[in-house]
C-alpha cells in the first residue's frame, strides 16, 4: 500500500496543563475578572490585617466624614466615615467578607444539587425526567425575591439563612441548563459510541457526558456568585440578613440611602464595590466558558 | 479591449488567521460570456476563497495580496463600495451552497423573490410580484402561486434551491457564481438542478463560475475547468481535453481516486504521496 | 444454525411517539418491515437517499434504537428485546464507525483514553501497557504515528480522525461493523485512502461489515452485495455485480443515471430516467 505521509500538526503546546493556564490567561475578560476576585479574596481573607480601622469602632465626634480627597477630611479615613463615625473602607473590607462567604457558598451548593438533577433527568429521561423537571417548572413559577425574603424570614436572619435561600431557589437555573447540555450532549455520536463500545451507563454520564458540561457549568457559577453577591446585598438592605452590627455591602446601602443628601459617599462607596465584583463574576464567567471550550477555541 | 467577461490575473491572497499561510498563489481565470467554467478542488484548495474574493464576500481574515479581478474590464478590487454594490446582485448573481439558510425564515417566498427585482431593477411591487411568478414558473416549480405564498421550510431542499437559482437569474445577470449547490441534495435532485442551472444558463446566456468538489459534476455541466490545489493553478483547459488527457499528475490520481458505479474496483487508489510530494515541490511549500 | 452472522427479519421503527392526555403525539413510521442478512466475512451496502430510513436501519441492527416490530439475530441469538445489560458482553463484537469522526470522538479525551479504554473495559487487554501495545499496533495498521496518541480529537484532520474511528472498532476484535456514511464528508483523495483502508482490514480480519451510504458508488467500490433503500423499504437487493449492472428496480435505475461520471458525456445532462 502507499504509505500516506503522516502530517500530525506539530505539537505546539506540548505539557498540556500550562497550555490550558495560559489559555485562561489569554482570555482577557478571564484575565480582568478572574484578578478582580482573586485581589478580593486576598482582601477578605487578610482583612483584620488589612483594614486600617475597627469596622465597628464608633467616634461620634468623627460621624459623616468625607473621603480624603474632599475638603474637611481626616487623615487615616480614606473614603470617610459613615453617621456613627465608623470608617467606610474598613467596612467595605470587612464586607466583602460576607459577600466573597455567600457567593461560593451558595452557588456551589446550588451548582451541586442543580447539576446532579439536570443529569439524571437529561441522562435517563422518561420518569426521572418527568418528576424533576415538573418540580423545576413549578419551582420557577414563584418570584424569587419574595420567596427569599419570606425564606430568610421563616428560617430567621443569619448567613445561613441567606446562603440557603439563594441555594433553594436557584438550584433550578443549574437543573435547567444542565439538563439541556445533557440532552444535546447526549445526541452527538460520542455517546453511541460509548455505547456501542458497551460502557455502561452510568459510567457514560459521569466519563463522558459530564466533562462536556463542565465549562458550561464553570461559567454558570460564576455568573451565580454575581448574583448571589446581588441578592444578599438585597436581603441586607432590607434587613433580613447577618446582624446590623456585622457590616455588609446591603446593610451600607441602607444605611447610605437615608443620608444621600447629607453624605452621598455613604451609599456610592458600596455601591461601586457591589458594582465591580458582580461585574467581575460575569465577566470571569463568559471568559471561562470561551477559554474551556477547545471547539470553540479554535 | 477584452472578449471576457471575467480575468481573474495573479490573484494572490494569505490568510491572517493561519499567520500568513497563502490560501491564493497567482491564480488566473477566465470566463467568457456564456461559457460555464468548473472550479474544482479538494477542500483548502481555494475554489471558495476565489469565489468570495469575485462577490467581494471575503472573510477578514483572508487578505488579498496581489493581482485584479476584472469583470467586463473593471478591476473589482478597487472598485468604489457603491459601485460594488450596484454590480452585485445586479450583474452579478449567487447561487449558494445551503439553500436551508440562504433563504430569509420569516419571509414568504415571493416577497422574498420580489423584494430584490424592487430594489435592484426599480419595479413596482406589482410589475415585481408578477415577475416572480413567472421566474418560478421558468425554474420548473409547478404550482408557483402556492410556492410565492410559501415559507422556506415548507419546501424540500431541492424546491429551495430552484427558488434560490430562479433569484440568481431573476436579475438577468451576466455572471453567476454557484458555490457547490447541490452538495446539500440527494443525488435524484442534485441531476434537475444541474439540468436547471444549465438550461437557464443558456438560456440567459450568462456566464458560470461553477465550484465543486465533483469531477463528475464538472465533467456533466461545464465547458471548461480550472483544477487547484492548495491555492494554485495545477490544471486548466476545456473539460474534454482535462478529463480525457490530463497533463498533470495531480489531475490524473484525481481521476483515478474517484469511486465509479460501473468500475467495481475503482476509487480504492488514493492519490500516491509522490504526487503531493511533486505538488508540493511545484508550488514551493516547505 | 444460522449461516448468516446478523439477521433482520421485519423491521420496524417508528420514531417519535409520545403518551399523553389526548391520545398523545402520533408515532412516525421510518421502516417498514425490512429484511437484511449479513454473511460472517461478508461486506454489505445499504444505499438510500435522505429519509429512506437508512440510519435508522443501522442503528436498529445494533439495537441503539429499538424496534417496534421483526427481530434481530446476532450469531444465531435473538437480541431484539434483550435488556441493555445482557447486550453490553456482545457490544465488543459488533462496533461501529461513524459519520461524523469528530462527533464521535469524545472532545475532552486523548486518543490514547479513547482507543485504550474499551479495550480495558472488555479486558482484552491486562493492564494499560499491553492495552497500549495493542493500540500502537493498530495505530501503525491504519497509517496513524504513536504520536497522536497525546493528542486531542480537534488537533487532528478530519482524514486522520476518520482512521481513529477506524481503529477504535477494530481494537474490540469485532466479528461485525456498522459504517454509516464514514466518507462522505472525506474529499476524494483521503476517501480513497479510508476505503481501500478498510477494504483490507475486513479481509484481514473476517469482519462482516454493514456499509451505509448515499453513494452508490462508494458501495461498488467496497461491497459484496447491496441493499437499496426507499421510504423505508428495500426495493432492490443482490450481489453487486448483479444490481449495478442489470438493475432491476426502475429507482435504482434512477439513482444510478443520476450519479454524474468524470467523462465526457453530452448527452448525459438531458438524458432522463423513467423512475
Amino acid at each position: 500500500m502507499a504509505e500516506p505521509v503522516i502530517v500530525i500538526a506539530p505539537a505546539t503546546k506540548p505539557p498540556r496543563v500550562p497550555s490550558q493556564l495560559r489559555g485562561l490567561l489569554a482570555e482577557q475578560k478571564v484575565l480582568f475578572g478572574g484578578g478582580f476576585i482573586l485581589l478580593l479574596v486576598v482582601i477578605a481573607t487578610l482583612a483584620p490585617l488589612i483594614a486600617p480601622k475597627d469596622p465597628l469602632e464608633q467616634d461620634l465626634m468623627l460621624g459623616s466624614l468625607p473621603p480624603a480627597w474632599l475638603d474637611g477630611a481626616e487623615p487615616g479615613y480614606y473614603l470617610g466615615t459613615d453617621d456613627l463615625g465608623r470608617d467606610i473602607l474598613s467596612r467595605l473590607i470587612y464586607g466583602s467578607r460576607i459577600a466573597l462567604l455567600v457567593a461560593f457558598a451558595s452557588a456551589s451548593l446550588a451548582a451541586l444539587i442543580g447539576t446532579v438533577l439536570g443529569l439524571l433527568a437529561g441522562w435517563y429521561g422518561g420518569w426521572t425526567d418527568r418528576i424533576i423537571s415538573r418540580i423545576v417548572d413549578i419551582w420557577m413559577a414563584f418570584p424569587p425575591v419574595l420567596l427569599s425574603i419570606l425564606l430568610v424570614a421563616v428560617f430567621g436572619s443569619g448567613v445561613h439563612s441567606v446562603i440557603a435561600a439563594i441555594v433553594i431557589i436557584d438550584w433550578t437555573r443549574f437543573c435547567r441548563v444542565v439538563r439541556a447540555e445533557t440532552l444535546a450532549q447526549a445526541q452527538l455520536d460520542y455517546i453511541t459510541a460509548a455505547r456501542t463500545v458497551g460502557f455502561p451507563r452510568f459510567r457514560i454520564l459521569t466519563r463522558e457526558i459530564f466533562p462536556n458540561i463542565v465549562p458550561v457549568l464553570i461559567a454558570l457559577v460564576s455568573l451565580e456568585m454575581g448574583i448571589a453577591v446581588v441578592v444578599e446585598a438585597i436581603l441586607s438592605f432590607v434587613g433580613l440578613s447577618v446582624s446590623s452590627d456585622t457590616p455588609t455591602w446591603g446593610g451600607m446601602i441602607a444605611q447610605g440611602r437615608q443620608l444621600i443628601h447629607h453624605a452621598w459617599w455613604l451609599l456610592v462607596a458600596p455601591l461601586i464595590a457591589l458594582f465591580a465584583t458582580v461585574l467581575a463574576f460575569n465577566q470571569l464567567g463568559g471568559g471561562l466558558r470561551r477559554a474551556l471550550d477547545p471547539v470553540l477555541k479554535r | 479591449m477584452t472578449e471576457n467577461l471575467l480575468t481573474v490575473a495573479n490573484l494572490s491572497a494569505v490568510s491572517d488567521r493561519e499567520d500568513g499561510v497563502p490560501v491564493l498563489r497567482d491564480v488566473d481565470l477566465t470566463l467568457r460570456p456564456g461559457e460555464v467554467r468548473g472550479l474544482v478542488g479538494e477542500s483548502g484548495a481555494g475554489k471558495s476563497t476565489i469565489a468570495k474574493a469575485i462577490l467581494g464576500i471575503l472573510p477578514r481574515t483572508v487578505r488579498i495580496t496581489g493581482g485584479r479581478i476584472d469583470f467586463k474590464g473593471r478591476d473589482l478590487l478597487v472598485m468604489k463600495p457603491r459601485d460594488l454594490r450596484n454590480i452585485m446582485g445586479s450583474e452579478i448573481a449567487l447561487i449558494p451552497q445551503d439553500p436551508q439558510t440562504a433563504l430569509n425564515p420569516a419571509r414568504r417566498i415571493g416577497f422574498q423573490l420580489a423584494d430584490g427585482l424592487r430594489l435592484k431593477r426599480g419595479m413596482s411591487a406589482k410589475i415585481a410580484e408578477a415577475r416572480a411568478l413567472q421566474l418560478l414558473a421558468d425554474v420548473q416549480i409547478r404550482d408557483p402561486d402556492r410556492i410565492m405564498k410559501s415559507y422556506p421550510h415548507q419546501l424540500s431542499g431541492g424546491m429551495r434551491q430552484r427558488v434560490l437559482i430562479a433569484a440568481a437569474f431573476a436579475v438577468d445577470p451576466q455572471l453567476v457564481v454557484a458555490d457547490e449547490p447541490t452538495t446539500a441534495l440527494d443525488v435524484t435532485v442534485q441531476k434537475e438542478i444541474l439540468r436547471l442551472i444549465r438550461r437557464m444558463q443558456e438560456a440567459h446566456g450568462t456566464g458560470v463560475l461553477f465550484v465543486t468538489h465533483d469531477l463528475g459534476i464538472v465533467a456533466q455541466i461545464c465547458d471548461s475547468v480550472t483544477l487547484l490545489y492548495a491555492g494554485k493553478v495545477i490544471e486548466e483547459g476545456p473539460v474534454r481535453d482535462v478529463l480525457e488527457t490530463p497533463q498533470h499528475n495531480y489531475t490524473k490520481a484525481l481521476i483515478a481516486a474517484g469511486p465509479r458505479y460501473d468500475r467495481p474496483d475503482a476509487g480504492l487508489e488514493p492519490v500516491p504521496e509522490a504526487v503531493f510530494r511533486e505538488l508540493r515541490q511545484e508550488i514551493g511549500i516547505d | 444454525m444460522d449461516e448468516h452472522l446478523l439477521t433482520a427479519t421485519g423491521i420496524e421503527v417508528t420514531y417519535g411517539k409520545r403518551p399523553g392526555l389526548f391520545g398523545g403525539k402520533p408515532a412516525t413510521p421510518v421502516l417498514h418491515g425490512v429484511d437484511i442478512r449479513i454473511g460472517r466475512g461478508q461486506t454489505v451496502g445499504i444505499v438510500g437517499e435522505s429519509g429512506s430510513g437508512k440510519t435508522t436501519l443501522g442503528r436498529a441492527l445494533l439495537r441503539l434504537v429499538d424496534v417496534s416490530a421483526g427481530s434481530i439475530a446476532f450469531d444465531g441469538k435473538n437480541i431484539t428485546h434483550i435488556p441493555e445489560a445482557e447486550i453490553r458482553p456482545l457490544r465488543r463484537r459488533m462496533q461501529m464507525i461513524f459519520q461524523d469522526p469528530m462527533a464521535s470522538l469524545n472532545p475532552r479525551h486523548t486518543i490514547r483514553r479513547i482507543l485504550t479504554g474499551p479495550l480495558l473495559l472488555h479486558e482484552l487487554a491486562s493492564d494499560t501497557a499491553s492495552a497500549l501495545e495493542r493500540v500502537k499496533t493498530v495505530l501503525d495498521r491504519v497509517s496513524l504515528p504513536a504520536a497522536c496518541l497525546d493528542r486531542y480529537p480537534h488537533e487532528l484532520s478530519g482524514g486522520q480522525r476518520q482512521r481513529i474511528g477506524i481503529a477504535r472498532a477494530v481494537l474490540m476484535q469485532p466479528d461485525f461493523v456498522l459504517a454509516d456514511e464514514i466518507v462522505s464528508g472525506l474529499d476524494v483523495s483521503t476517501q480513497a485512502q479510508a476505503l481501500k483502508l478498510l477494504k483490507g482490514l475486513s479481509r484481514e480480519l473476517g469482519l462482516a461489515m454493514a456499509f451505509i451510504s448515499h453513494d452508490l458508488s462508494v458501495i461498488r467500490a467496497i461491497c459484496d452485495y447491496v441493499y437499496v433503500l426507499r421510504l423505508g423499504r428495500i426495493v432492490e437487493e443482490g450481489p453487486c455485480e448483479q444490481v449495478f449492472g442489470n438493475p432491476a428496480a426502475a429507482y435504482t435505475r434512477a439513482l444510478l443515471d443520476a450519479i454524474p461520471l468524470p467523462e465526457y458525456d453530452p448527452g448525459w445532462l438531458e438524458r432522463k430516467s423513467e423512475a
